[in-house]
């Protein structure tokens, strides 16, 4: 059952069981959007209020999986209080991990992306996610949603 | 059907062992399948036909005059009688269509009977318990033609409310409806409503995807004018979809696709349509599929449909039954909890626990479920679920694999729990 613990790590039931910033946020001031998984009906609501360039609070609703409940709720503690560039690049680290390219834990060359992973923190418990496909638009679908409700705030 | 002399010789050990997909081993266990409401296992006899249409008889049908032409047409054509006698169609191979699967069927009758038939005001009549495949066609058909769609509501039972029936039925040409659901596993009463809507003028038309592999069809007893089914759902190959109706209905139909096959006669000024079934037939037929349908028809015939019957309804309450008892409630069925009019489709939602969280647990004990909403979007909204975690039997099922379905479960709930 070797892999089974590796997608469902201790971290990550703990997420699930315990959601952090579970909620909303009053609309205004705060912008919502809401993505959508249609192959397996998972939904996720995210409410996020920036000022000055800063993700000041985020809060998540909807419902599905462990691992997309458990990624939605790391994602939240990751990138809450933090300036939209960081958000931005933790963004696209995230997604850098879950397409499988990742090897830079062992590879003393690459300090860029060891840097990138750090800033991962606890999500790198995730990483499991990538050794079963299928699962990983589960671990994806809070970070698709974070990003277009990004893009747009930037265009709004 | 000549059941009577095959009733003591159905052995869901033999077919069983007839499976060799049932021998492969995941997650180094001997896979338990439970997912024949999604797609059947094949037997060795349908593989095998394929096979040998493939080495010695493959051509072309309806063209060549060489013998090995022939032999793919007679096989073909053979293929179109041996579903007329399975499903008793009074009019014999020219009443079936092959399709590519039940979806392409209910596009062929939308899209043909439906758009030369109805018009703005006609109502075409559903249910709630519909498969998006028998819903989609006609929201589509909906747009270019203005019919209304309508749907018969589900009970807290898990049945049809039959209750405003009447009301429901004022205005409607056709009543389109599932002969069993693909998630909670009831079956409807299809000569009732058969009746129902012959009374107001209407014809029916039966999803049989998840009915015809799993007991007796009779369309001339239940009085029905349109049957769809898919042959990866009893046994035989994917890619190939049966559509029935009464020779009279086909005749009125206007063509489908378009194509070569489909045509008595082309001139540069316009074309002729052929006569018949192969007006629906545009393009290379899929002919191995055929043969392997015609495999998976004849095996079934062998197992006599009474016994596929009565065994999969042993195996629905032994594993009803003992799901209450092991879990006491923690385990809900999402559907009918006796084997009254019900077959081996069980919807299963695990205190709470995400389906798909379910299936991967389950997917290291090798057993196979389905989770998912299973296309069915308006039931799963109409008793407030995203998704199930679905099991479901065929022939080849035994209480071992329901063993195995528990003790998964068991480890699932200590888990999340």
């Amino acid at each position: 059952m070797s892999n089974l613990e590796d997608l469902y790590r201790e971290i990550i039931l703990d997420h699930y069981r315990s959601p952090r910033n579970r909620g909303e946020l009053p609309t205004p001031p705060a912008h919502r959007v809401e993505g959508f998984n249609p192959l397996c009906g998972d939904d996720v609501v995210i409410f996020l209020d920036v000022r000055d360039g800063v993700l000041e609070d985020i809060k998540l609703t909807g419902r599905g999986c462990s691992i997309s409940q458990s990624s939605s709720s790391l994602m939240s503690t990751v990138v809450k209080g933090k300036p939209l560039a960081q958000v931005q690049s933790t963004i696209d680290t995230f997604k850098e991990l879950m397409t499988g390219h990742e090897t830079s834990l062992s590879n003393d060359d690459e300090h860029d992306d060891e840097l990138d992973l750090r800033t991962l923190g606890e999500l790198a418990a995730l990483q499991g996610v990538v050794k079963f496909p299928v699962r990983i638009k589960c671990a994806t679908l809070a970070w698709n949603t974070l990003r277009q409700g990004l893009e747009e705030l930037a265009s709004s | 059907m000549a059941t009577g002399q095959r009733v003591t010789s159905f052995s869901a050990r033999r077919v069983r062992a007839d499976v060799p997909q049932l021998t492969r081993v995941v997650n180094g266990r001997t896979i338990t399948y439970l997912d024949t409401a999604s797609s059947s296992l094949q037997p060795r006899a349908v593989i095998e036909a394929m096979s040998r249409y493939y080495e010695l008889r493959h051509a072309n049908v309806h063209r060549g005059v060489y013998q090995t032409a022939n032999e793919a047409t007679e096989a073909y054509e053979g293929s179109r009688a041996s579903v007329a006698n399975f499903i008793h169609a009074p009019g014999g191979a020219a009443e079936v269509v092959f399709t590519k699967n039940t979806t392409e069927s209910f596009n062929l009758i939308a899209k043909s009977w439906g758009a030369a038939n109805l018009g703005p005001g006609d109502v075409v009549l559903l249910s709630e318990m519909e498969h998006h495949a028998n819903i989609v066609p006609w929201f589509q058909l909906r747009e270019t033609t203005g019919i209304e769609v309508r749907f018969i509501p589900v009970s807290d039972d898990f049945r049809l409310d039959l209750s405003h029936l009447d009301e429901l039925l004022r205005g409607v040409r056709l009543l389109s409806i599932t002969g069993m659901s693909n998630v909670l596993g009831t079956r409807n009463p299809l000569k009732e409503l058969a009746g129902a809507a012959h009374r107001v003028g209407a014809l029916i038309a039966v999803d049989g995807a998840q009915s015809v592999a799993h007991g007796t069809t009779d369309v001339a007893e239940l009085d029905l004018d349109f049957l769809t089914f898919s042959g990866h759902k009893m046994l035989g190959p994917t890619g190939i979809g049966v559509l029935w109706t009464r020779e009279e209905i086909l005749d009125d139909m206007p063509p489908f696709l378009g194509g070569g096959g489909m045509i008595a006669d082309v001139r540069t000024d316009g074309y002729t349509p052929a006569r018949g079934v192969t007006r629906f037939e545009a393009g290379t037929p899929p002919i191995a599929e055929a043969v392997g349908l015609n495999a998976a028809v004849r095996y079934l015939e062998g197992l006599g449909m009474e016994n596929v019957s009565a065994h999969e309804r042993d195996l629905t309450q032994d594993a009803l039954t003992r799901l209450e008892l092991t879990f006491d409630g923690r385990v809900r069925v999402i559907g009918p909890l006796n084997t009254l009019d019900r077959g081996g489709v069980i919807s299963l939602d695990v205190e709470g626990i995400h389906p798909h969280d379910v299936a991967q647990v389950l997917d290291q004990f090798g057993v196979c479920v389905r989770p998912g909403h299973h296309c069915a979007k308006p039931l799963m909204r109409r008793f407030g679920l995203a998704a199930t975690a679905r099991a479901s039997f065929g022939p080849y099922s035994l209480k071992k694999d329901t063993d195995v379905l528990l003790e998964a479960l068991e480890h699932t709930l200590k888990m999340f729990g």
